[in-house]
């Protein structure tokens, strides 16, 4: 079943990557940003799970692309395995540091503390005129170990980089839910008391949750910065954290997979929402996620595990 | 430095103060191992105060707690734990949403782990060991009828009964009852007190229980310390502190209280 799972994946990644150059490139553009979020979204999902849902994961987010963004602007560093390192790690330094104060916290405080903590970064980045102030600032291209490809081999280049981030993390994710940090969710949703009697220091344990999380929006955030080639505040603001929550809503927590098909499906719907009722837009993706949580609350993810239940009592004997 | 004769629990002048109330004063007590240490006394007279002072739940004002020999004094309760004293609570402690056995299941996996942050997150949840464990401990304290009943719906005894199972998961060396048998009828106490005791001497445990009735103490401590008003005033065998006048006349209500002693 476990190995059964990680092959899948592992052959659904593989199969994204070379269907690939048949696609059209807007297409490409697309999944690349939606995979590239989906990494922030695994990293809510994590948090998700302990019952805390951060609504100011886009801080994170914003720190990755910058870092790679700055990287591009103040030296010569152009290696993407290397910004994207950089990035990852600037976010995962963020959530070490604010993790202090946030991993205190639960429910509506951790998400408002959260959320605090994004519109501040959002604010330096506004006030800042060296960064480009509200317009933010260009990007430049990445090169990979030396290979610069242009135009649309740039764009395809691009997606594997995220499909390969994308396919490392959900293994290593899909570990973690299995080992018995990624299993004390229920646990500290239900009794810290009892944790800390089994010798487990529940602060500490959301901290970590909060740094891994932290890391994957970093990652995330630096991955999307390459890809569209331009950072501003706006990836630090409250409807981008806002987006993150609502496509781990439409997800589920339940499962790794839910988090990328989720990603994808929240774009796709939203660049067919906007091409189609620009004004509305925000009407659809809205009516989405009511259908959601009326129908699926536990989101698409669930989908599969009641076609698998309702397949395993078809075939019973 | 010999094992044998050095106490596993050495607790010298321990007080504690809530602002102007003292709710422990003066203790000194000194437990032998594989020693049955029964703890009496009147509501608020003390008996959970000193329990949490032992488990690192609250910090002593004043004074010194040693673990075989090491100094444990105002350590964090999950560093005591994972030193090796457990501990179950007066309101059982369990986790209502989950299943028995997965409550089961997470304390032997937390066990495994617990030593690092790298350890919770290089243990798998799920392994044949944690499985087989989980259901012995189960067996142990015969509660494995009830083994995928969501824990909110367990009946009171049998959620006492998984509260102490899963503070022995991680092979505690010293356990600390605080009244094991609150909220149980008179008529289940016995047997949930065979169970439990006869489960720990199986895991050779240091067990320290309070309990407000003298019968049960009685039949299974080996020595019983009296609290009253924050301090030790007996510290003796049951029949001698039964016989004790002062217990009489400050504890006398010992036994009728029992039933009304349900605050944490
Ligand atoms: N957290 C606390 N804050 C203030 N007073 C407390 C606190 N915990 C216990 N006390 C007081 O300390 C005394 C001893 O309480 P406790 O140890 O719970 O008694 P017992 O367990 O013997 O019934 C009581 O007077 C109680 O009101
Ligand atoms: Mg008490």
């Amino acid at each position: 079943m476990r190995m059964g799972s990680t092959v899948l994946g592992a052959l659904a990644f593989a199969a994204l990557a070379a269907i690939a150059p048949l696609l059209p490139p807007w297409l490409i553009s697309l999944a690349t940003i939606a995979f590239a979020n989906a990494l922030v979204v695994l990293g809510l999902i994590i948090l998700w799970r302990t019952g805390l849902v951060p609504f100011g994961q886009a801080l994170f987010y914003a720190i990755g692309a910058y870092a790679v963004a700055l990287i591009g602007r103040y030296t010569p560093i152009r290696d993407v395995f290397f910004v994207v390192f950089v990035g990852a790690v600037a976010a995962g330094i963020v959530a070490y540091l604010i993790g202090f104060l946030l991993a205190r916290y639960r429910e509506i405080f951790f998400a408002m503390l959260s959320l605090a903590m994004s519109m501040i970064l959002y604010g330096i980045l506004v006030k800042t005129e060296t960064l480009g102030s509200t317009d933010g600032f260009h990007v430049e291209a990445g090169s990979f170990l030396g290979w610069r490809p242009q135009g649309g081999t740039r764009n395809l280049a691009i997606f594997w980089l995220v499909l390969a981030y994308c396919a490392i993390a959900a293994w290593l994710v899909a570990y973690y839910f299995r080992s018995v940090a990624g299993s004390l969710t229920h646990p500290i949703r239900d009794n810290e008391i009892r944790v800390e009697f089994l010798g487990v220091s529940v602060d500490r344990l959301i901290h970590l949750k909060l740094v891994v999380s932290g890391v994957l929006a970093g990652i995330g955030g630096a991955l999307a910065a390459l890809a569209v080639q331009h950072v501003d505040p706006a990836m630090s603001y409250w409807t981008t954290s806002g987006g993150f929550v609502f496509v781990t809503i439409l997800a589920g927590a339940g499962s790794v997979a839910a988090a990328f098909v989720g990603s994808l499906l929240f774009e796709l719907v939203r660049s067919i929402a906007v091409t189609l009722v620009p004004g509305e837009w925000q009407m659809i993706l809205g009516t989405a996620l009511l259908l959601t949580i009326l129908f699926l609350p536990e989101g698409l993810g669930s989908l599969v595990s009641r076609l698998r239940q309702r397949w395993r009592r078809g075939t019973a004997p | 430095m010999n094992a044998n004769t050095s106490p596993i629990l050495a607790v010298r002048d321990l007080e504690k103060t809530f602002g102007s109330v003292v709710a422990a004063r003066d203790i000194s007590v000194s437990v032998p191992a594989q020693q049955t240490v029964g703890i009496i006394g009147a509501n608020g007279a003390g008996k959970t105060t000193f329990v949490n002072m032992i488990t690192g739940h609250l910090a002593p004002s004043k004074g010194s707690i040693l673990f075989e020999g090491r100094d444990i004094t105002g350590l964090p309760s999950r560093a005591i734990t994972r030193l090796g004293i457990s501990r179950s609570f007066q309101v059982a402690q369990v986790f209502p949403t989950m299943t028995v056995i997965e409550n089961m299941r997470i304390a032997s996996a937390i066990a495994r782990g617990r030593d690092s942050m790298l350890g919770l997150m290089s243990t798998p949840l799920d392994t044949p060991e944690t499985a087989r464990e989980a259901d012995a401990a189960l067996e142990l304290f015969q509660i494995a009828r009830y083994r995928d009943a969501r824990a909110a719906t367990l009946p009171q005894g049998v959620r006492k009964l998984l509260d102490i199972a899963m503070a022995v998961a991680g092979a505690p060396r010293l356990l600390l009852l605080d009244e094991p048998t609150s909220g149980i009828s008179i008529e289940e106490k016995f047997g949930l007190m065979e169970v439990v005791m006869s489960a720990l001497k199986t895991r050779r445990i240091t067990v320290l229980f309070v309990e407000h009735d003298m019968d049960i103490v009685g039949r299974f401590a080996d020595r019983v310390l009296a609290f009253y008003d924050g301090t030790v005033i007996a510290d003796e065998t049951p029949e001698a502190v039964l016989a004790n006048p002062q217990v009489q006349t400050l504890i006398s209500g010992t036994r009728a209280h029992g039933a009304g002693a349900a605050h944490a």
